[in-house]
């Protein structure tokens, strides 16, 4: 690899312990100069292009309701969706699996594969597909599966995953690409889009003819239909989906909408957050396989369903709304701990806020993937971003909740909460604590400042000068301060009892 | 107008100053200002930490400080936000703690909003003749919905040249245990929001909330910037006086 070409970036999300390596893998991320400025140029372009969207777009907020109302309506009677969705599945001459976990739903992909002595897999992008890992297990078969999604190819060159959920290569830069074009090609690239471009279009082409079996997600699913919905804006999903002779879909059971007029708002919301586009440039509605007379078109239409743990949000008052997301990845673009990082840090398929919520969900997991819960300083910009309004500040805070309850949070960190609630729910001992820090931070203040401290202190100071308790509390100086304000007439004009609108809010 | 002061135990440990500014302000408006000794802490350290038992309690005793106030009012953007946000959800199975709580809620004002939207007063008569700079903070602009009132008061202030804060939007990387917890995460972010107000050139960097502005200030200090760190309220008092 030439200069400034990332080594090591890749990981195997199975196999990485996504709790405790996030320390680990911050430090690596915010020493990598290359992926922070890739990951602050591309979110900053889809975060401006996101808000011109929506501005033109008029009523954002009345579109965004519109949008969880659908999503939630959706959710919550999903089981009937899914039942209404299966039967014209089935009615349209395509087939359908529902699959409890990540294990259920390779061994159907990998029957069908083996039914059609599949060597080569086409795929368009499929997250659900990265989930279950689907890859790692075509290549054990000795199947070739190749990405056909600009992004993710590239990733697979490079022995990556995606680290976005929409740009599954924002992390790296066009030098970066380059030299992984030239390692495949055995010639040198320029670093010029179209270049690159043109040469993944001409690698690519063949793929989408000589293989035996095109893998796509689904983007929504529509119930009335049984209809398949897939958008991009490189035009490999329709390749993947008409080109060869099985089309086999893996999606998530959360992602239905019951009618066309709701994918229409879907759409919109879904083009406009991710991208700032109006509508991608393919959307492809796929119903069934070919039918006679049909001019292209697969021969066989298969339909994964997976679960896994999706199934057990179902029902709960705090994290079901999270199987609304549309994936859209408008909470990574705005997020300020994302744009630091990026999306590997997480450790998971999925990154970003939505990551650090859905993972541990997913997972069912609170002691490893739970961790992700406190990489967010609950800013609220994810929710603000979210088309479909998606409380995931709220769902961080109850992660973190979840965590507590289960006594999974150190033993430290458990006695000093305590001692926050003996001493902060009661003044006298507020103030006698409050007096007692004054006298114990003497030795660690220079020039009026703390510089440097003590764990868990040093986690300030490591970056930021801590001001030190002055002697004098606000409560200490009350007394001298009300005699000032007696002796001391009012001074302003209109006041309080001119206000306007008093108790108004 | 009787108004009590909920000061927030950062601001009465480290930062009194901002009170005694908050006092001024308000005594020179006509109000009747308390400063109700009960309270401590609006509970939200341990209720974003997940320790929502724990936050329950230290809110108990912040409703049971202000029962008898007509009106309260906080420089905490944050403090405000907690309350106003997440205490109808942390008493909810207990109905007569839910409506005590609702009751605060219904009187409880961040210090620009009750400013602005209460005594209806958009120019104090300040005048500050210097460079500032504005951050909003997340959960004053967000949990709070607290966008215009310091924009309006900012704007009313005479001799002050304003710019605007590149990237104002981000979070400066505070979050309460966060910036302990995921330090270098932190790091990264007060780093950049620190960059930004050195960017404008402004003398002041003003804020409504004292945690984000001890975060950015100790990096700007940290650093050897010369950037002053001001509360909006230290500002306008200050500029009153002038």
């Amino acid at each position: 690899m030439a200069e400034g070409a990332v080594a090591g970036a890749a990981h195997d999300p199975a196999a990485a312990a996504i709790g405790s390596g996030l320390k680990k893998r911050t430090k690596e991320a915010l020493a990598n100069d290359f992926l922070r400025k890739a990951v602050a140029f591309t979110t900053d372009k889809l975060r401006s292009g996101k808000l011109n969207a929506t501005d033109e777009f008029g009523d954002w907020e009345a579109w965004r309701e519109r949008g969880r109302a659908i999503r939630q309506h959706t959710v919550s009677h999903l089981d009937y969706y899914l039942g209404q969705f299966a039967d014209n599945v089935a009615a349209n001459g395509g087939s359908v699996y529902f699959c409890e976990g990540a294990d259920d739903a390779v061994r159907v992909f990998m029957e069908i594969a083996r039914r059609k002595q599949a060597k080569l897999v086409a795929k368009g992008k499929s997250m659900v597909s990265e989930e279950i890992h689907l890859n790692h297990h075509l290549e054990e078969d000795g199947i070739e599966a190749i990405e056909t999604d600009l992004g993710e190819y590239i990733l697979q060159l490079a022995k990556e995953t995606p680290s976005h959920l929409i740009i599954p290569a924002i992390h790296k830069n066009k030098r970066q690409i380059a030299d992984l074009f030239e390692e495949d090609a055995g010639r040198p690239f320029e670093p010029d889009t179209k270049t690159l471009a043109a040469y993944a279009k001409q690698k690519l082409r063949n793929y989408f003819l000589e293989a035996d079996i095109g893998l796509t997600g689904c983007n929504f699913g529509v119930a009335e239909s049984g209809s398949i919905t897939l958008v991009s804006n490189e035009g490999n999903g329709r390749m993947v989906s008409t080109l060869p002779k099985t089309h086999v879909v893996v999606m998530g059971m959360e992602r239905l909408v019951p009618t066309f007029e709701d994918l229409e708002v879907v759409l919109n919301l879904l083009a406009r957050s991710a991208t700032g586009q109006k509508l991608t440039t393919y959307t492809s509605i796929v119903t069934g396989p070919r039918r006679e007379g049909d001019l292209d078109g697969p021969e066989e239409l298969h339909v994964i369903i997976l679960d896994n743990g999706r199934s057990a949000q179902l029902g709960d008052p705090i994290f079901q709304d999270v199987l609304n997301c549309i994936r859209c990845a408008a909470c990574l673009n705005v997020c300020p701990v994302y744009r630091q990082v990026g999306g590997h840090t997480y450790g998971s398929v999925y990154s970003g806020p939505i990551g650090a919520v859905l993972t541990p969900l997913l997972q069912q997991d609170m002691k490893e993937a739970g961790t992700l819960a406190y990489a967010s300083s609950l800013c609220g910009a994810c929710y603000e971003a979210c088309p479909v309004k998606i409380p995931l500040h709220d769902m961080l805070v109850q992660l973190r909740h979840r965590k507590v309850k289960m006594k999974l949070t150190a033993l430290p960190e458990r006695v000093a909460f305590k001692m926050y609630q003996t001493m902060f729910g009661n003044v006298t001992l507020y103030k006698l604590a409050t007096k007692s820090a004054y006298y114990l931070q003497k030795p660690l203040v220079r020039n009026g400042f703390i510089k440097a401290g003590p764990p868990p202190l040093s986690g300030w100071t490591q970056s930021r000068f801590m001001p030190m308790l002055p002697k004098q509390s606000f409560r200490d100086k009350w007394a001298k301060l009300q005699a000032e304000l007696a002796a001391k007439k009012p001074a302003a004009s209109g006041g309080a009892d001119e206000a306007k609108g008093g108790g108004a809010k | 107008m009787k108004v009590s002061l909920f000061i927030t135990c950062l601001a009465d440990q480290l930062y009194p100053e901002v009170g005694e500014s908050v006092v001024r302000l308000l005594h020179d408006y006509g109000c009747e200002v308390d400063f109700p000794e009960l309270q401590t802490c609006c509970g939200q350290p341990a209720f974003n930490s997940g320790y929502q038992d724990e936050a329950r309690e230290v809110a108990r005793n912040l409703i049971r400080a202000f029962e008898h106030s007509d009106y309260v009012v906080s420089p905490s953007g944050s403090c405000t936000g907690m309350v106003h946000h997440y205490y109808p959800y942390l008493f909810e199975n207990e109905p007569e703690w839910k409506s005590k709580a609702e009751a605060l809620i219904d009187k409880m004002y961040e210090f620009s909003q009750f400013i602005v939207r209460v005594l209806g007063v958009t120019d104090v008569g300040a005048a500050f003749p210097h460079k500032v700079t504005y951050h909003p903070s997340c959960h004053a602009s967000r949990l709070l919905g607290v966008t215009e009132e310091p924009a309006e008061l900012l704007g009313a202030v005479k001799g002050m040249e304003f710019v605007e804060l590149p990237r104002k939007q981000d979070c400066c990387g505070f979050g309460g245990t966060f910036a302990v917890k995921m330090a270098d995460m932190s790091e990264a972010m007060v780093c950049e929001k620190a960059a930004c107000v050195c960017e404008t050139g402004a003398e002041v960097l003003v804020g409504t909330d004292m945690g984000c502005l001890m975060n950015i200030g100790g990096r700007l200090n940290k650093e050897g910037r010369p950037v002053k760190v001001m509360h909006l309220a230290q500002l306008l008092e200050e500029g009153r006086r002038a």
